[in-house]
């Protein structure tokens, strides 16, 4: 009995994290070419919303995830337009993208509150994994997008260290004037990294339109998008330990559920507070350290090549 | 090849003609999304006008409206004066409302002795929800951009139970409010209109933090420690005394937004006392270059914009598009001081027509 509780305890906190990793790999990939995005929450209910429209009209689940980074990736060229050539604020400039994004995806989504998604994502058992004692059902018995996170932070994690193009990307937000005497086009870079974390965090969207709770809500991300980007700075910027992260985030949240679940008596709004007050509290002890290995050294600064120093 | 270079600084009333342009450029992008999606921009901006200004009571709406968001913007633009990134605005109304709201719903202290109390709980509960994410931020750093925001949600969580739960209004049938205060926790109306008197509180606070920054010695501290905190720390300021006075006093203003809502307009406590007013007053903060005057100038035309919006929603167009519009204003103005400081350049030694002639000042 005890044993059934864990196992379905661990395998929700799987689903609970997997949204966190697709936002949080991708702001890692933005942050590590130097832009800080604050606009995750509201890319993330522009995914949310689109990818739930497109499955209402098209019945495909592909057509929607497509749907869904495409325009989450759209809504995040806005804040590389402004911060890359127009060098505004980036933390002003992410935190209006996500109040645009959230009254974009509830303009959006409006005729959609309440309608079912003919479509969603359902869970596939891996053949032969599945049967694994404890592994089996925690890791095994999810759906695709679940395995696609699986996949994500590898190779991210590859594609940032280990192949051109993600060195390029990550000297770009080190040290922008050296990259660019290099032969790199930093803005290109840059506008590449914030376009992949634009297109991730509207995966992260869409699975939780389409997966964890297929339906639409307004501003049904409630602060996922926040949680993710305090992740990047517990993994310092590394994308194996935002999913290790995503994990242990996950399985705060899935606890509250759990608890309230099995009768637990606590009043169910403390519960859910459980995913914001971990947040914090971890966010406190990361940065009691004196340091912060890992943040790019030009992060959060414009870069222009007429205007460049040192 | 196109370049970009810095351009000698443009006279300020080129600078504010580029920003109205900049607005205007907004409210073009709003009426090319408006027709995307199938409404009529024209008709839609007439009837947000008519909702925002229409009459007088949309005026004195407007002006209702305006009350916390002048106030929020200006404990947020005191925050971002000392370079501490407070937003959590939002929480700390909530908490300031919270705070008021108990001394209304148990106090049976004598009558007259309530607003007064309301007023100072209402800055005390503010002022402690945002020294929460100072203490760890004076002492290490702690990134205050995340904690003050996801305090937000804690705080929202933590009046839900009580309106759900011990506060709720017994005779409420589970609606999520509490009983309505007594007439004396309540703030009267200014004689003639509808709004009430904690309208009072907006220039008492914007002269009080326009005189604080601009002539005293502290408020020459918040500003050296915003620009430059390193100079600060050499200067020998007491820096981490000063993040933590900061952002009590900002979050104190953010709370008294909050017990004007509560005592001022609903009467109650209740689920969704601000509608993101907290969000909202850090682009009236920016807009308003952290100005006092400026914020309380910038907060009027949100008030209008999100009174409009709602009046949108009877013609079929969700108020949502005012988040949208605000969204989208900071941008254009934003994209708007880049050309105040820079020009492009199209081909080597051409200007390019970016900019109005008249805009056009010689390096």
């Amino acid at each position: 009995m005890t044993a059934h509780l864990i196992l379905t305890w661990l395998a929700s906190a799987v689903v609970a994290g997997t949204p966190l990793i697709f936002a949080a790999v991708g702001e890692i990939v933005a942050e590590r070419g130097g832009v800080f995005n604050l606009g995750v929450e509201g890319m993330m209910l522009v995914g949310a919303v689109s990818g739930f429209i497109a499955a209402v009209h098209t019945h495909d689940l592909l057509a929607a995830i497509v749907v869904a980074m495409w325009m989450a990736a759209m809504v995040s060229l806005l804040l590389a337009v402004l911060t890359i050539t127009f060098g505004t604020d980036q933390a002003v400039t992410g935190l209006a993208l996500t109040l645009f994004g959230a009254g974009l995806s509830s303009f959006l989504g409006k005729p959609y509150i309440g309608v079912p998604s003919p479509v969603t994502f359902h869970p596939i058992a891996v053949p032969g994994l599945a049967h694994l004692p404890v592994l089996g059902p925690v890791l095994f018995h999810q759906d695709l997008l679940v395995y696609a996170s699986y996949l994500l932070a590898p190779l991210a994690w590859v594609l940032l260290t280990q192949t051109r193009p993600g060195l390029a990307l990550r000297a770009a937000g080190e040290d922008a004037a050296t990259a660019d005497a290099l032969g790199h086009n930093v803005a290109a870079l840059r506008y590449l990294g914030v376009l992949v974390g634009g297109a991730l965090a509207g995966l992260a969207g869409a699975y939780l339109s389409l997966a964890y709770t297929p339906a639409w809500t307004d501003n049904m991300t409630g602060g996922q998008g926040w949680i993710a980007i305090a992740l990047v700075i517990f993994s310092t910027w590394s994308p194996l330990r935002a999913a290790a992260g995503a994990y242990l985030f996950g399985g705060v949240e899935a606890l509250g559920f759990r608890i309230q679940a099995i009768g637990g008596t606590t009043p169910s709004y403390f519960l859910q507070m459980l995913p914001y007050v971990f947040t914090l509290a971890v966010l406190l002890v990361v940065t009691m350290r004196a340091r912060r290995p890992g943040m790019p050294a030009n992060l959060g600064r414009p870069y222009f090549r007429e205007e460049r120093y040192g | 090849m196109i370049r970009i270079e810095r351009r000698a600084p443009l006279p300020p009333r080129a600078v504010v003609t580029l920003r109205l342009g900049g607005v205007a450029l907004a409210f073009g992008l709003g009426a090319v999304f408006l027709t995307a999606t199938g409404h009529s921009p024209l008709p839609a901006y007439l009837d947000m006008l008519r909702g925002a200004a229409g009459s007088s009571y949309a005026l004195e709406q407007t002006v209702v409206k305006a009350i916390p968001l002048a106030l929020t913007g200006l404990g947020v633009a005191l925050a971002f004066q000392a370079g501490l990134w407070n937003i959590g605005a939002e929480g700390q109304l909530v908490m300031g409302a919270c705070l008021a709201s108990w001394a209304a719903l148990t106090l049976p202290w004598p009558p007259w002795t309530l607003l007064p109390l309301l007023i100072l709980l209402g800055l005390i509960g503010g002022a402690l929800w945002a020294l929460l994410p100072a203490i760890p931020r004076a002492l290490f750093g702690t990134n205050e951009i995340i904690t003050t925001l996801l305090l937000n949600y804690v705080a929202l969580l933590w009046v839900d139970y009580l309106v759900f739960g011990p506060w709720a209004d017994p005779s409420a049938f589970s609606f999520p409010y509490s009983r309505a205060f007594a007439d004396a926790a309540r703030l009267p109306l200014l004689a003639g209109t509808q709004v009430h008197a904690g309208a009072l509180f907006v220039p008492v606070i914007a002269a009080a933090l326009t005189f604080a920054l601009r002539h005293t010695a502290w408020g020459y501290e918040i500003r050296v420690i915003g620009r430059s905190p390193r100079t600060a720390v050499y200067a020998g300021m007491p820096v981490s005394v000063d993040i933590l006075i900061v952002m009590a006093l900002s979050g104190a203003i953010a709370g008294l937004a909050g017990m004007g809502e509560v005592s001022g307009v609903i009467g109650r406590i209740q689920q969704g006392i601000s509608p993101g007013y907290g969000y909202s007053a850090i682009i009236i903060a920016w807009l308003a270059g952290l100005h006092p005057w400026g914020t309380v100038a910038v907060a009027v035309g949100f008030a209008a914009l999100i009174n409009g919006g709602f009046a949108l929603q009877t013609s079929g167009v969700p108020a949502a598009i005012a988040s949208m519009l605000q969204a989208l204003v900071l941008f254009s103005v934003l994209v708007s001081d880049f050309f105040a400081t820079h020009r492009v350049i199209v081909r080597r030694g051409r200007p390019a027509t970016v900019a109005a002639p008249e805009m056009r000042a010689q390096p």
